[in-house]
């Protein structure tokens, strides 16, 4: 794991969920925060790969890091506003 | 067509009509169905669009990602149930069948003679024009996983699979299209 030293504020295991489970939990998080908080989604859904960076650009947040690991990846985003 | 064309020189353009025209620039189609008389006109109206310059994109889901399967990859899926799913429902664009009049095949054959008389080009031919036109075909990964397709199974010259979130926000400021 290469994770950021960041406190993440929540991590969702959305791993064996479809499109578009992982990403709706994120943004579910997302809207229940603080600003500044950390969300860290675990999803092994491949449709994640795009949708959750293009979500993240679209709604303006921060996408701390994107950290693959064997058969899912950990999406860390940062509510910006 | 002369008519059409000189509108805009003869009557200026206010700013904001100016600027609703460019949302009207890009087409999303989200191709669900793989029946012949659905793929037929969603493919005639991406290759328009993208040869009148319009930024075209196709999100292929469910039933509509069977016409992306390769011509050599009859049987796809990993499981009994995705192996049946392929059996009873041929992947590729040669292999579309009419939502209605299909008689075993004497319909869709019939269908395509006609267009062939009428010189309307074949799906597999307005398929080539899409990807030559730079019309993005994207294969929907959630039904990919479901029907048990990989991208080796799918066609090339298509894009990556992506979700849905990735076909709206390309479909926000879009003509939307569901056929």
């Amino acid at each position: 794991m290469t994770l950021t030293q960041a406190a993440i504020t929540k991590t969702i295991d959305a791993r064996g969920m479809a499109c578009p489970g992982p990403l709706m939990s994120l943004i579910g998080a997302i809207r229940a925060g603080a600003v500044g908080d950390t969300v860290a989604v675990l999803s092994g859904d491949a449709g994640s790969k795009t949708d959750i960076p293009a979500w993240v650009a679209k709604a303006k947040h921060e996408l701390v890091e994107v950290a693959p690991a064997d058969g899912y990846s950990t999406f860390v985003v940062r509510k910006a506003h | 067509m002369l008519e059409v064309m000189e509108r805009p020189a003869q009557q200026p353009v206010p700013a904001a009509s100016e600027a609703k025209s460019t949302a009207h620039e890009k087409l999303v189609i989200f191709a669900w169905s793989g029946d012949l008389d659905r793929v037929w006109p969603t493919l005639i109206l991406a290759t328009t669009a993208a040869a009148s310059g319009m930024a075209t994109t196709v999100f292929f889901t469910f039933w509509g990602l069977f016409p992306l399967v390769r011509e050599d990859r009859r049987i796809t899926g990993k499981n009994m149930m995705q192996k049946m799913l392929a059996v009873m429902n041929r992947g590729g664009i040669d292999y579309l069948k009419l939502s209605k009049l299909q008689m075993f095949g004497a319909g869709s054959g019939m269908m395509k003679v006609l267009a062939k008389q009428h010189q309307v080009a074949s799906p597999a031919e307005l398929l080539a024009s899409a990807i030559e036109l730079g019309v993005k075909l994207i294969p929907c990964q959630m039904t990919m996983d479901l029907m048990g397709l990989t991208t080796a199974d799918l066609i090339e010259g298509i894009e990556e699979p992506a979700g849905a979130m990735t076909a709206m926000l390309d479909a926000k400021d879009a003509v939307t299209l569901f056929i």
